[in-house]
């Protein structure tokens, strides 16, 4: 920490390194000090506290796939981690590091934004919503240190799904979303619905329309279109806009559906 | 210049590195162990993965001095007293490379993959570690073929 505060911007924290050191091998970035986390220790565990699943700075992303308490208790990162990148890289890369990152592609951020975790730090807690601010940027102090990550552990009645398009498996995506549906006497009485990629970072759009009904096709189709009209995605190698937003509405429709069958 | 101590393929090497100097490089120009290739240097193409204390990783992404106190295996340690690993020995079998250039990398994830995470993995479980690596030669047919040969699930 010392370290951290004494160079400011001229310091980077390295966990995984499966993002920060193709960065330094391109010359993207070119900090004058490391700091490196892997020779501490307390920080590589998986822990439930108060309803929620804990995972420290050094959780290595295999390691968090492997985890049975992971599994049982979020079913929604379990289901995002293995599309992080390919198997060598998350027996290095951090759950913690892609968080921290903030690749607006990135299936972990999404993951954390859509079950409204938090981040926590050297100094204090944020809220997953409040962390992404743009393209990898967070409202970390440089002299701040992401400790671990919470995750909100799966209620009765409430179910959660993740889908993504990538043009091969372990690409970032082209677009993203993940939806967490509270489901009571066959009604919606809470409903988060993220996209990715297709904005500057991982953002909640509104799923209000969703709370007091059944979700059936039509349901699910509308939501779907109401997103799709509200983003503005630019355009990359291998899509257009408009390509963009009608594979989001697609990945919207299919989230919800899967959420609400989960939930229900 | 940092001192540090690895062992690598069971050989313990003391050396002193540079802090920016990664971990591919150390292997490659500092021990002259040159199985390890290096392609794309930023943890996509999958040539350049080592097992360090076990595991599969990029050593183009992690610095050598990461490695200290380590214990890592390159494909120069696979075959033992002059015997093929039974994963060359799949490959040679099958015509599992062409170039060479991405099997080393290959080899170790595979590696990995048969002794700590799965001994008989589906073909599905096999094209999805292979989606880490990049072969131009082969179309990658042959080499699943090969790993599900030593696994038993062919």
């Amino acid at each position: 920490m010392e370290t951290l505060r004494e160079h400011g911007d001229d310091a980077k924290v390295l966990a995984g390194g499966q993002s920060l050191l193709p960065a330094l091998n391109m010359r993207l970035l070119r900090p004058g000090v490391l700091v490196d986390l892997n020779f501490t220790t307390g920080l590589d565990e998986v822990t439930e506290e108060n309803g929620s699943l804990r995972i420290g700075a050094l959780v290595r992303q295999a390691a968090a796939q492997r985890s049975a308490l992971v599994r049982t208790s979020c079913p929604l990162l379990a289901e995002s981690l293995p599309l992080v990148g390919h198997v060598v890289t998350r027996n290095r890369g951090t759950v913690c590091g892609s968080i921290t990152h903030a690749d607006s592609a990135a299936e972990l951020p999404l993951a954390l934004v859509a079950l409204g975790g938090e981040v926590v730090t050297s100094r204090r807690t944020i809220p997953a919503a409040e962390f992404f601010v743009t393209h990898f940027t967070t409202t970390l102090d440089p002299d701040e240190l992401v400790i671990a990550t919470g995750w909100p552990r799966i209620q009765a009645g409430q179910g959660g799904a993740f889908e993504e398009f990538a043009v091969r498996h372990g690409d970032f995506a082209l677009a993203s979303a993940a939806c967490v549906l509270h489901v009571e006497e066959g009604q919606v009485t809470e409903a988060r619905l993220a996209v990715g990629s297709v904005t500057d970072r991982p953002e909640l759009v509104d799923a209000g329309q969703l709370v007091g009904h059944a979700v059936d096709v039509e349901a699910a189709r509308s939501i779907a279109a109401t997103v799709a009209a509200s983003i503005d995605p630019p355009p990359n190698l291998h899509g257009s806009p408009n390509y963009r937003r009608r594979l989001t509405e697609v990945l919207v429709e299919r989230v919800v559906s899967r959420a609400w069958a989960a939930a229900s | 210049m940092n001192a540090i101590a690895v062992t690598v393929n069971g050989r313990s090497y003391s050396e002193l590195v540079e802090p920016r100097l990664l971990l591919s490089d150390f292997l490659r120009h500092t021990l002259g162990l040159t199985g390890t290739h290096v392609g794309c240097e930023h943890g996509v193409c999958g040539a350049c993965t080592v097992r360090l204390d076990g595991a599969a990783v990029r050593s183009c992404l992690l610095l050598a001095v990461q490695a200290d106190g380590a214990s890592i295996e390159t494909v120069e340690g696979l075959a033992a007293n002059g015997d093929l690993h039974p994963l060359q020995e799949a490959f040679r079998k099958h015509h599992a490379l062409q170039c060479g250039f991405c099997t080393s990398g290959i080899l170790m994830a595979a590696a990995d993959l048969l002794e700590n995470r799965d001994a008989s993995p589906s073909r599905e479980e096999i094209v999805d570690m292979l989606s880490g690596h990049l072969c131009r030669c082969t179309g990658y047919e042959p080499i699943v073929d090969a790993i599900a040969d030593v696994a038993g699930t062919s």
